[in-house]
């Protein structure tokens, strides 16, 4: 079908936005549109070639609602966001732009604690901001503030690549899940939950370069920043870009009890959920056990464990063995969750 | 029967007869090998793909007697579909000196429908039992009246070769039985003994052969001690216990982790199973006809433990399906028998020796297997047949159509485009249409299990390879997560028509029916994707095959976290509740099934309601009913699809007497009816509160569920001048709900039809797709 046909009458949905199979079909049309003008891997970084070196550039948007939470604000997320963009293609990120389109009427106190946010996290992370741009729209024209960056980093080892997994590699996760969206869901909408289960919002740049000194060159086949759509996208990404199958089991998946009576309540799915300081990693099995030591001694990776491996398989593509032994298939989901049980 | 220009007297006239139906593998040729010589007929017969088609010479009159006999004294498991004749060539003198079987001819197209697997016949079931026989006691015996058939076959046509029977050569004595065309076993295919067939073979939980020469006296030695045994019945495995023993039908749920779904009884006879259930005439027949489908009986309170089948009225009972069954009743120590399927729990029932070592363990202490393969997997099919003093012939329903009946088609009054329909999510079935048939397959099961999914892809393919078609275009539903839709999007690049749910449930019923032109539709199940974007499921649809108008639909309400709420019915209570009282009073608060929940729970639940988190609207009859039950604190938690209502409906026993309904309102919105339900919950906190009895309050909900489908419907019907109203969907299992709609339609003048030749839940789903789709795609082309 011809893109005209297929955007005929369409508008952007919210379900565009999920980080889902529409979040996917958005980025599709977006490349094909652009054509060979976009020569981008659909990594979380992209690696150039500039003069006989490499250097690893991302971008992103930040909105969020509240732009103040329990153990963090929108500045943080922006610049763990960035950083961990880059650290996860095995980059050591160096510096960052910030652009901010404000809202008339914001209080400029709430701008000043974002930006000191923005301090704090760039010295933990050790990147500079060279550049930035402010613009300020009428109201109703922009919610409160929304934040752009692009990071640059640069390499002093191999880029990683999602296309280097391989069958029987171990399925690494840097710590527990869900707990993002839920403390911020949990403050929107006035659920209780908000301080017992805070967010995991931190720069993950320096665990991962701990990993990169210590293990094993190519033992680390990939890593992915776990955010928007959560574990679940993060596994069927790969197992639609590398034609595997996914396997989980659920008994493993790290997942703080607090979180999973609120996502029970809710009736969401932790492995859904958006996260701003978890990594997924894909490991050589040989290597997984000293991976996870490295990781364990990281204040970030303390909870690191393995969830479940790469396997080939004809009938699923994400498959996930729950605590009385079922198998079933973790769908990709379209936008929100639908029901569907008769 | 086609009719000559003019009558022919010559007694030479040549003659070609042609059957068309289930003709093949049910002993037909020999059938009309003997009736041609009861006729002194010559000429010969042969099976070709279209079917049985024959020669004899003879004048008109002659052949009129002949055919008439070949419809009146047909094999017992044969189905016609039509037999034409037609005049070849006069001749002067005879042209044959015998009647003869001939070769079968394997070319053309192929058409002819495949048998059911069906329960051993009196013929045999006498020589299973006689001494002196040589297949005394042997599990495996077959005739052309009867054996496995759809769940050995492999390919078409119905020859051994292409069954699970291909790798036992036939000894001497079977041979000659399997080509004497006076034999019972005639061409049997299955056709075995005990010195070249199948055998059986037992194993322990480690999966350790154990050492007998008497497997069936093993394992009923082992069911009397209260052992839990796997058996490999025809389209799978089965569990079984002694359900006399409560202490093994207790183990059998806890270690299938099943704490309340009804299990199936097996008895060896109509007359056993009246000492556990009062059984009509017309249940009798049903239960010894031989397809043996489990059939609900009112249950005789007390007969046996009561965990068997939990709040329930009925036992599930059948007859054996397979002479291995009739073997374990020749022990006078059983008297009958637990058998469920044998499955793990979110898996489909197991029908490979293999996985049957590795996954029943779990359960089963011992493992009954044997070596003739299973090549489809084919679930025990369950019937209900309800009746009321109205409705002369009562109703028959499928709960669960598969062992016995698929893949018998459905006949449509006229040709269909070729379109396979990949049905729904739950209980789904695929059907698969070709001419004027449309064959619809056995229960699949829940496509959310992968294993579930592989043998719904499997199942299409194997039906497409049997019949030899290739569909010019594929239907699915129209909800973008279920796994159906998206394989069928996914693997199929030509025409591919996505039918709304309901849509669809209302096409199932026309099917059947051969209904054309306007219908009003009601449909109400659990879950279903509108066109919309919302969830349906109380739906009132003004239209036809092609399409339809949403006419009335019950007020939208929350589901507090989507599918958690069908899961928690609790939720959906909460969620009425709210939109009743707009937020929880203290009186409401003090309802018992509140009372259980937390503070905190309830303050979520209703921020959920409020701000609408995760709660997607739903119009849906089945949660109406998931609500009700909750509130009157029957189940606020499910184990299995629908055991809310269930369990509320099994308050009336059974008995189909209205009582005086709750009050709802009617609220005209631009185009449609809303049927407001929030006065009938002020009602039902209302009598709750006074301790009026929950039998009574769920007497008085159905009567007013009846009660406003009657009433919108009436008003429909004015309004469209059409009197055709089907009734599909889930909820119409509730018998109670089914009855007195039938009833009270027709005494409105309107003419009511429902499911009956496949299930209205979601297991029709796949019928209404084909029809739909085939009706879109005539109109495109």
């Amino acid at each position: 079908m011809s893109i005209t046909d297929r955007i005929l009458n369409k508008s952007v949905v919210l379900d565009h936005g999920t980080g889902a199979k529409l979040s996917r079909e958005l980025v599709e049309l977006i490349v094909e549109v652009l054509g060979d003008v976009y020569i981008g891997e659909m990594e979380d970084s992209a690696v150039l070639q500039i003069k006989g070196g490499r250097i690893a550039v991302t971008t992103d948007s930040f909105v969020i609602d509240p732009l103040f939470f329990g153990n963090g604000d929108i500045g943080k997320v922006a610049v763990c966001g960035t950083v961990n963009d880059l650290a996860v293609v095995g980059a050591t990120p160096l510096y960052m732009t910030l652009a901010m389109i404000i809202e008339t009427g914001f209080p400029l106190s709430d701008l000043v604690k974002i930006l000191t946010s923005i301090r704090q996290s760039a010295q933990e992370a050790n990147i500079k901001i060279v550049a930035g741009d402010t613009k300020v729209v009428r109201q109703g024209e922009a919610d409160r503030i929304f934040i752009n960056t692009t990071g640059v980093g640069i390499f002093a080892r191999e880029s990683l690549k999602m296309r280097d997994v391989q069958t029987g590699d171990k399925i690494i996760l840097s710590g527990p899940i869900g707990n993002h969206t839920i403390h911020l869901l949990s403050i929107r909408e006035g659920l209780g939950f908000e301080t017992r289960v805070l967010s995991d919002c931190a720069p993950l740049n320096g665990m991962i370069d701990t990993l990169f000194s210590d293990i094993e060159p190519f033992a680390i086949r990939s890593i992915r920043d776990v955010t928007r759509g959560g574990l679940g996208a993060v596994l069927h990404e790969y197992a639609t870009a590398l034609g595997k199958t996914m396997h989980v089991e659920k008994k493993n998946l790290p997942i703080q009890e607090e979180t999973v009576m609120a996502a029970d309540m809710l009736g969401v799915n932790p492995i859904h959920l958006a996260n701003e300081g978890c990594l997924c990693l894909f490991v050589d099995p040989r290597h997984a056990d000293s991976v996870l030591s490295c990781m364990k001694a990281h204040k970030y990776g303390r909870l690191a464990v393995v969830i479940g491996e790469v396997v080939e398989k004809t009938t699923a593509r994400v498959q996930m063995m729950d605590s009385d032994n079922r198998l079933h298939h973790v769908e990709e989901l379209e936008g929100a969750e639908l029901p569907r049980l008769c | 029967m086609q009719q000559a220009p003019h009558s022919v007297y010559e007694q030479y006239a040549l003659w070609s007869v042609r059957v068309t139906g289930t003709v093949q593998g049910v002993g037909f040729r020999p059938f009309i090998y003997k009736l041609a010589a009861d006729h002194g007929l010559f000429g010969w017969v042969f099976n070709d793909p279209n079917g049985v088609f024959l020669q004899v010479q003879c004048d008109e009159a002659r052949l009129r007697d002949f055919v008439s006999d070949v419809y009146s004294r047909r094999p017992v498991l044969s189905k016609i579909d039509e037999i034409v004749t037609n005049l070849i060539s006069i001749h002067a003198e005879p042209i044959f000196n015998s009647f003869e079987i001939r070769e079968s001819n394997a070319s053309g197209e192929k058409l002819v429908t495949i048998p059911p697997d069906y329960a051993v016949c009196d013929d045999c079931a006498r020589e299973l039992k006689d001494p002196a026989d040589r297949r005394y006691r042997y599990p495996f015996i077959n005739c052309t009246n009867c054996g496995p058939r759809y769940s050995i076959i492999n390919g078409i046509p119905y020859d051994r070769k292409y069954t699970s029977m291909a790798c036992f050569p036939m000894c001497k004595e079977c041979n000659d039985e399997y080509k004497n065309p006076l034999d019972r076993r005639y061409h049997a295919q299955p056709n075995a003994c005990p010195v070249c067939g199948p055998s059986l073979s037992i194993f322990d939980r480690y999966g350790i052969a154990v050492a007998t020469d008497d497997c069936v006296t093993y394992a009923v030695e082992a069911l009397l001690q209260g052992k839990i045994v796997a058996i490999k019945s025809v389209g799978g495995f089965h569990f079984a216990v002694n359900a006399h023993d409560p202490e093994a039908v207790a183990l059998l749920r806890q270690r299938k982790k099943r704490d309340s779904k009804p299990f199936a009884l097996m008895v060896e006879s109509v007359e056993k199973a009246r000492q556990y259930a009062t059984v009509e005439d017309r249940e009798a027949e049903i239960l010894e006809s031989p397809e043996r489908p489990i059939v609900l009986l009112r249950k005789r309170p007390d007969s046996l433990p009561e965990a068997i089948a939990p709040r329930n009225p009925n036992y599930g009972v059948m007859l054996p399906s397979a002479p291995l069954h009739n073997l374990f009743f020749m022990d006078p120590r059983l008297q009958v028998l637990v058998m469920t399927s044998g499955n793990i729990s979110g898996y489909p029932i197991v029908f490979k020796n293999d996985q049957a070592l590795e996954q029943l363990p779990e359960v089963a202490d011992l493992i009954l297997l044997n070596n003739r393969d299973i090549e489809t997997r084919v679930d025990d099919s369950i019937i209900r047949c309800s009746s009321h003093p109205e409705l002369e012939k009562g109703v028959i329903t499928f709960i669960r159509r598969a062992r016995g009946y698929a893949p018998y088609p459905v006949t449509a009054r006229e040709a269909l485009t070729s379109i396979v329909a990949y049905g729904a999510e739950l209980k789904t079935t695929v059907a698969l249409s070709e001419g004027k048939r449309i064959f619809v397959s056995q229960h699949i099961g829940d496509l959310k299990n992968p294993e579930t999914f592989a043998s719904h892809q499997r199942c299409a393919d194997h039906l497409k390879q049997l019949y030899d078609i290739t569909p010019e275009a594929v239907a699915c539903d129209l909800h973008p997560a279920f796994t159906s839709t998206r394989s069928a999007l996914e693997l199929n690049r030509g025409s591919v028509y996505p039918v709304q749910h309901h849509h669809a449930h209302m096409a199932s019923c026309m099917g059947e029916h051969g209904l054309t032109g306007s219908a009003i539709g009601i449909v109400f199940d659990g879950t279903g994707f509108g066109s919309d974007g919302t969830i349906w499921g109380g739906e009132f649809l003004v239209g036809d095959l092609i399409s339809v108008h949403r006419a009335a639909h019950l007020r939208p309400f929350p589901l507090l976290g989507g599918d958690r709420a069908v899961k928690e019915p609790v939720r959906v209570a909460l969620s009425l509740l709210h939109d009743a009282f707009d937020g929880i009073p203290a009186n409401v608060r003090e309802l018992p099934v509140l009372r259980e929940l937390s503070d905190e729970v309830v303050a979520v639940y209703s921020r959920m309601h409020r701000n609408r988190i995760n709660s997607p609207l739903t119009s849906s009859m089945g949660r109406l009913f998931d609500g009700i039950s909750a509130l009157l604190d029957l189940c606020s938690i499910v184990e299995y699809e629908a055991q809310a209502a269930i369990e509320m409906e099994s308050l009336l026993e059974r008995d189909h007497t209205m009582a005086e309904p709750f009050r709802y309102d009617l609220i005209q919105e631009e185009d449609r009816l809303v049927i407001d339900w929030r006065p009938m919950v002020r009602e039902v906190v209302y009598v709750i509160s006074e301790g009026i009895a929950a039998a009574l309050i769920s007497r008085r909900f159905h009567s007013t569920v009846v009660s406003l489908m009657v009433e919108v419907c009436g008003r429909l019907a004015r309004q469209t001048a059409i009197s055709q109203v089907v009734l599909s969907g889930g909820v119409f299992l509730n018998e109670f709900v089914l009855v007195n709609a039938l009833t009270l339609l027709r005494s409105k003048g309107l003419t009511p039809y429902c499911n009956e030749f496949v299930p209205t839940n979601d297991g029709g789903v796949s019928l209404g797709q084909i029809m739909v789709a085939n009706a879109q795609h005539k109109l495109k082309a």
